[in-house]
């Protein structure tokens, strides 16, 4: 644990670190649970940086990911992550399966349960469906994104970057920018974050920001500018091409004028202030090129590098009570 | 009590709910050929010369409800939940939207309930042609139904009010406006908003009862919401009364018992149209029932397999199975003070009986004997898979509650 960790996040005496069967969400989780998996994601940053990329400690075991949602980014680091563990990784696409022929998804489910997996990663585009699904099969579920509701190894990596890169989580101001409606990045960050002690703001047109998103314990703004003001961390959502043609916001043109992140806004938020993307970025519609690869302000291919570290972790905890890891039974 | 067919049957040591009276007293009730020969106070004589005399042991003798706005014809859930005239959703397959469908729904056989069809506004309830509303009432139905969907085409809707109120025919609507609803799951709030479901203002609600009263009030056409669920409608409906517009609404106990709090975590049984609401719509919901805006309650009844349920939220159906507790969760009401005993059941069977021109649903000499027995104070549990309807998707399940039907009489019979 880096030694600036918050130790008010410490593990509490004769409580086990992380007793969840499932990560299929960062709603319910204890704030030194949340610590745990980015103590434990630390030792998998040195080993993606070495040559050797290898560990065997999960080698026998199947991890499927099973992907009713098309990914690429996220589909690759939960495949990387599996691997660089040893395990047999299987990529199951809804575009290819079964689901397509009408089949539901829990049956779907059944037949992924009956292969024996070690532990199932799903994404699918129905807020809750993960959940579903964990209630139905005996081994792990990782929640890799499901519809608007939650993606919480993405909050996990982004609290890992700013951890690293800011020193802390708790008292940071976190802006957030952007399609936060419909965003289950925005959400599990809003959870994160807050249950870390960070101070969040969300930010965005009002037709893109939830009903009743202050009740989830976040200050929420229209005017970007003001929302800027004393942020340590930018963090920019992606906003869908076909939600600017006039249903949420009127154009891609007008989106950048009043939401885009340029260099003389971010002038607005504090010094040297964090800028995050999840990606995909649309340059110069949410965030301008000179912004995005500013080599001192933008961790954006940081966060992709924790993203496998996070993932290696979740996985390698998710998987100690089946291995028989002392303690873990 | 079974096996009585013409003969008389006596009831007796009961007690006796009176709606229209708005009276509970001790008493029995003989019946005769299928209709109430006699309640209250009945001589020892005539209990003796009466075929088949049974004990009520104290427990209500009240007349059957009936229930306004059924989606399944389900004999079973309605004897078990003590309803013995059922009030059927044109939303069938096919859609009730000819005589002949009208018809043969009709003339379900009414050995446990009676089916009273409502007629669709619209051919296949697709909201663009008028349906054959005039024939309809000749082969029985009894008012005309926008089914599960508002009719967004407003032309369209002062139409069909136009046309139905020459047949004097009620006209009921679901009252939430398409647009704002379109795509939504929920009402707009913070269980909404952390399950990352989409959904709408609860003003829809309101929108759509303002235009259709509007419309009503233009044609003279007598107008019932089928459920209402949020305090801006109740506001509307009430003030309309109070302006004289022949307008009445119902509600379902899910929306005075349950808030949005009760869909967390993706609770598929839970999702209702319309929507659970905001405590405060809740509580605006049992505030309408005590001061009298609302005219009814009604189950809503909607058995749903796992097909429909057993999914994730937003591709789920929306209803429950709402027939077979519909009193017993009603009686909440009661055991809080909301409403008196007798006017519990006026919402449930004679206001509704009369609302729609029924014979059903009064404790007179002459009426059909459809009647229940109830034990008002019986602690039991809901139990999803124990119900004995088609399906068991209540939001209730596990619930502890109190009061339960003990017996059905439909048309002098005692049902299972």
């Amino acid at each position: 644990m880096p030694a600036d960790a918050p130790s008010e996040f410490a593990l509490p005496d004769g409580v086990h670190p992380f007793p969840h069967k499932h990560l299929t969400g960062i709603a319910g989780l204890q704030p030194w649970e949340i610590g745990f998996l980015l103590n434990e994601a630390e030792q998998w940053i040195a080993l993606n940086r070495a040559t050797a990329k290898h560990d065997d400690r999960l080698a026998g075991l199947t991890q499927i990911n099973a992907f009713f949602e098309n990914s690429t980014r996220t589909l690759l680091s939960f495949e990387i992550a599996g691997k660089r563990l040893g395990m047999d990784v299987i990529n199951m696409h809804a575009a290819q399966s079964s689901v397509k022929k009408g089949e539901t998804l829990l049956d779907t489910t059944a037949t992924l349960n009956a292969m024996k997996p070690d532990v199932i990663v799903i994404r699918h585009d129905a807020s809750g469906a993960v959940g579903l699904i964990a209630d139905k099969v005996d081994c792990p579920v990782l929640n890799a994104g499901d519809g608007r509701h939650e993606h919480p190894t993405q909050a996990l990596l982004d609290a890992l970057t700013i951890r690293r890169r800011v020193g802390r989580i708790n008292g940071t101001v976190v802006t957030i920018c952007g399609d936060v409606l419909h965003s289950r990045v925005a959400r599990s960050n809003i959870l994160l974050l807050g249950t870390l002690g960070a101070e969040v703001r969300v930010v965005a047109p009002p037709t893109l920001l939830p009903p009743a998103v202050e009740r989830m314990g976040v200050k929420a703004y229209t005017d970007f500018d003001a929302a800027l003001e004393g942020a340590e961390v930018v963090m920019m959502l992606r906003l869908q091409l076909e939600r600017m043609d006039g249903a949420f916001v009127p154009s891609p043109r007008e989106y950048h004028h009043f939401y885009g992140l340029t260099r003389e806004r971010l002038a607005l938020a504090a010094k040297d202030a964090l800028v995050m993307h999840p990606g995909p970025m649309n340059r110069g519609i949410e965030i301008t090129s000179d912004v995005a690869d500013d080599i001192q302000q933008s961790a954006i291919t940081e966060q992709v590098e924790m993203g496998v570290a996070v993932r290696m972790a979740c996985l390698d905890v998710l998987t100690r009570s089946r291995r028989g890891v002392e303690g873990w039974a | 009590m079974n096996g009585v067919t013409k003969g008389t049957l006596a009831i007796r040591n009961g007690r006796i709910v009176d709606p229209v009276a708005g009276t509970v007293e001790e008493g029995g009730v003989l019946i005769k050929d299928g209709r109430i020969e006699a309640f209250g106070e009945i001589e020892h004589g005539v209990f003796r010369k009466s075929d088949v005399v049974a004990d009520a042991r104290g427990a209500l003798i009240a007349p059957g409800l009936v229930d306004v706005g059924a989606f399944a014809i389900d004999p079973r859930a309605a004897t078990a939940g003590g309803i013995t005239t059922s009030l059927l959703m044109p939303d069938q397959a096919p859609p009730l939207d000819a005589p002949a469908l009208i018809r043969q729904a009709a003339s379900f056989p009414a050995d446990a309930v009676s089916i009273v069809p409502f007629a669709a506004a619209t051919r296949g309830l697709a909201g663009r042609e008028m349906a054959e509303i005039g024939l309809m009432k000749r082969a029985g139905a009894v008012a005309v139904c926008t089914g599960r969907q508002w009719i967004a085409d407003s032309e369209l809707m002062a139409r069909i009010m136009a046309y139905a109120s020459a047949f004097d025919m009620i006209v009921i609507t679901h009252a939430e406006d398409g647009g704002l609803v379109k795509g939504a799951v929920a009402t707009d709030g913070e269980m909404a908003s952390r399950l990352g479901l989409a959904s709408a203002p609860a003003i829809a609600e309101a929108m759509a009862v303002a235009r259709d009263l509007m419309l009503a009030e233009e044609t003279g056409a007598r107008l019932h919401f089928r459920q209402l669920s949020t305090a801006r409608a109740f506001d509307l409906v009430r003030a309309a009364k109070k302006r004289g517009v022949a307008v009445t609404c119902g509600v379902s106990p899910a929306h005075f018992l349950l808030s949005d709090q009760a869909i967390g975590p993706f609770k598929t049984f839970a999702r209702l149209s319309p929507p659970l609401r905001s405590e405060d719509d809740r509580k605006a919901v049992i505030e309408a029932v005590r001061d009298g805006t609302v005219d009814l309650i009604a189950s809503a009844h909607d058995p749903r397999g796992p097909e429909a349920k057993r999914l994730p939220y937003v591709s789920a159906e929306p209803g429950m199975a709402g027939a077979e507790t519909l009193l017993t969760l009603s009686l909440a009401l009661v055991q809080e003070g909301v409403v008196t005993l007798p006017r519990l059941f006026d919402l449930l069977a004679t206001a509704p009986a009369k609302l729609f021109g029924l014979e059903a649903g009064r404790m007179a000499i002459g009426a059909p004997a459809d009647l229940i027995l109830v034990d008002d104070g019986k602690p039991w549990k809901i139990v999803g898979d124990k119900l004995a309807g088609k399906a068991g998707n209540t939001p209730f399940d596990g619930l502890p509650v109190q009061g339960r039907v003990l017996k059905t009489i439909k048309g002098g019979q005692p049902i299972g």
